[in-house]
């Protein structure tokens, strides 16, 4: 049996707790992704899709529930130490690119190991320089990440989020802003990574085709997620 | 990427690199206001200079004059006083008490440098029809010379005081068209003359002073003033001239002298001193508090800019500490690279104020005094002043939630 990488068992999430705008937008999320799944997460906009997101990223805590990575419970951990759990074991690729605009692509996807190390050195560099290679942008490796477009920003993304080797990658619409044929070598890309390397995916996407492609569906609407 | 930085100085360095212009504008401001602290400082560190320069070396630092007389109520028994009003009474000119042995106790203080006994009085000098009221100054030359400079003041002639020499002020010598080697007749109130060869012109850079100056021998003096074997004063220098004050109390405690220090008869000048320094002191406060608040604010702007990047930073596992160093970090470099065209601003404003600016006789207005110590103090205080000013902004980017900033 395959290891489960990330568990969810009766996950809730509300905003304004105890106020009269109090509103729940996810609802008793019941979720497991084994390691190597790619799983995609469809539903409509507004649909909780980017929180259940958020809270599997460690980048906002569950109301209730349980929320499991590697089979560590997160609730008691202190922020400094979802942090570092972050960075470690959790990559992110966002909607719009957001890589660093003062550094360049290569500088970019070292930053998750610059952050993590403190100082830069030439094992860094190469990793960050193999991980470039991979998602065949070796050559753009000096170029400042603003004069690049946006399919190439996107593929820089996917190499950061690889750079620490996560057991798991969040995607939040990654091809959401790219035309269709650099939306499909990103996806092409990821599919590749999660293929060789092992990695899991949790895939937000509103392409259905794209959906159909991957390991498994998973629907959400109106906080809960459909059967 | 330097492989000796840490992230976070790569990442500092980077925004501020990145920002150009913005970057540019605020180290312009820091480097005018630091230059504004050098030039000030050291300008006004230099007039200080200068005069307290000129202040003491033409006149004692201490001065030992003979106590007030007073007189006091006449009394008949114990408690019964029979005229209980008291005039002040005039004060003749006399001779300090026994003071060769007051002079020996003065060379024997460690902190003295040197002593002077002198006579001085009034008397009139005439040559010719033209006669002039005149300071006479009765002194050994060559102890004298060692607390007022009467050589480098010399403008004519030579610093020589033998018993029948005389070096008068330079206004006096015009006034009575006298030269170097010119004879005048010296005229004591109380009768007694001499004809002396005047020797030197000193100008002491007071026209008051350089009116009435007139230099003699010792011996010279004592005759003419009818006081043989008498001084007036003991002029004395000492090593530390800020302790001058509380040597002189010292002295004026131990002996039956009054004593004088240049502190209090200078009282003035402190005074102007202590409000230059004041009003010194808040300018730089409020150019220390104008420059913060412009960094402060730049690193604002800078902070709400970059959110969606500060947002991606902690997502891939950057601490809030580490983000906090990052923007901290951009605050005192700001300072300290603006602290350092700043000094070489105000260095620059000086040399060239020093070069124009010059006193009615075309000797400097002040020394050029360039201390590193000031620099090393002004690059320090603007790098805290930017370290600081850059809290708030880095706490506020600490705090940033991811999820709001990378939602944007």
């Amino acid at each position: 049996m395959a290891e489960v990488i990330l568990r969810l068992e009766k996950v809730c999430k509300a905003y304004n707790v105890g106020q009269p705008t109090e509103s729940e937008v996810l609802h008793d999320i019941d979720l497991e992704v084994d390691r190597g799944e790619f799983v995609a997460l469809i539903g409509p906009s507004g649909s909780g899709k980017s929180t259940l997101l958020n809270i599997v990223g460690l980048l906002d805590r569950p109301t209730s529930g349980r929320l499991t990575i590697k089979g560590q419970d997160t609730a008691s951990l202190s922020d400094a130490e979802l942090t570092h759990l972050r960075g470690h074991t959790i990559g992110f690729i966002f909607q719009s690119h957001l890589l660093i605009s003062a550094f360049t692509a290569k500088e970019n996807v070292m930053m998750p190991l610059l952050v993590d190390r403190g100082f830069p050195s030439p094992e860094i560099e190469a990793q960050a320089g193999r991980l470039l290679d991979q998602v065949g942008l070796a050559k753009f490796a000096g170029h400042l990440a603003s004069n690049m477009s946006g399919g190439q920003q996107q593929r820089v993304a996917v190499a950061r989020a690889l750079a620490m080797n996560p057991d798991l990658v969040l995607a939040d619409e990654p091809t959401g802003n790219l035309d269709t044929k650099s939306a499909e070598a990103v996806f092409a890309l990821l599919q590749q990574v999660n293929r060789r390397v092992g990695t899991s995916f949790l895939l937000v996407t509103h392409n259905l085709d794209l959906a159909r492609r991957c390991d498994r569906i998973i629907e959400v609407v109106d906080g809960r997620i459909q059967a | 990427m330097n492989r000796w930085l840490p992230f976070e100085w790569i990442a500092a360095v980077r925004f501020l690199r990145e920002g150009r212009l913005q970057t540019l504008f605020i180290i312009g401001g820091i480097a005018i206001g630091v230059g504004v602290i050098v030039f000030m400082s050291a300008m006004l560190a230099g007039l200080e200079a200068n005069f307290i320069k000129r202040v003491l070396t033409s006149q004692p630092q201490i001065q030992l004059l003979t106590p007030d007389q007073v007189a006091r109520p006449l009394r008949n028994g114990n408690g019964v006083i029979e005229d209980p009003i008291v005039q002040r009474p005039s004060q003749r000119v006399i001779s300090i008490d026994q003071w060769p042995k007051i002079r020996d106790q003065m060379l024997a203080m460690p902190e003295i440098t040197a002593v002077s006994p002198t006579i001085s009085g009034s008397a009139l000098a005439i040559r010719g029809d033209a006669s002039r009221a005149v300071t006479l100054s009765g002194v050994e030359p060559e102890s004298y010379f060692k607390i007022v400079r009467v050589p480098d003041y010399i403008v004519a002639g030579e610093p020589r005081l033998t018993s029948d020499d005389i070096i008068i002020g330079t206004e006096l010598a015009r006034e009575l068209g006298a030269i170097v080697r010119d004879k005048l007749n010296v005229q004591a109130a109380s009768g007694a003359n001499r004809v002396l060869t005047v020797t030197g012109l000193v100008d002491l850079g007071n026209k008051g002073v350089n009116q009435r100056a007139a230099y003699v021998a010792l011996r010279t003096a004592q005759s003419l003033l009818g006081m043989v074997g008498g001084v007036t004063t003991i002029d004395i220098t000492v090593k530390d001239i800020y302790a001058a004050e509380d040597i002189a109390q010292r002295i004026q405690a131990a002996n039956l002298v009054k004593a004088d220090s240049w502190i209090k008869t200078n009282a003035q000048f402190f005074t102007a001193v202590r409000a230059q320094e004041t009003s010194n002191t808040l300018i730089r406060v409020f150019v220390a508090l104008s420059v913060a608040f412009g960094i402060a604010a730049v690193l604002i702007v800078s902070v709400i800019q970059r959110s969606k990047e500060i947002g991606i930073l902690r997502a891939m596992g950057t601490s809030r500490g580490q983000i906090l160093r990052v923007f901290l970090l951009q605050g005192g470099l700001l300072g300290f690279i603006g602290s350092l065209f700043g000094a070489a601003m105000g260095a620059g404003a000086l040399i060239y104020w020093h070069a124009v600016q010059r006193q009615a006789d075309g000797s400097e207005l002040f020394p050029l005094i360039l201390e590193r110590r000031l620099f090393i103090i002004t690059a320090l205080i603007a790098t805290v002043t930017g370290l600081l000013a850059a809290t708030a902004p880095a706490l506020r980017a600490a705090k940033l939630d991811p999820v709001v900033a990378i939602r944007g």
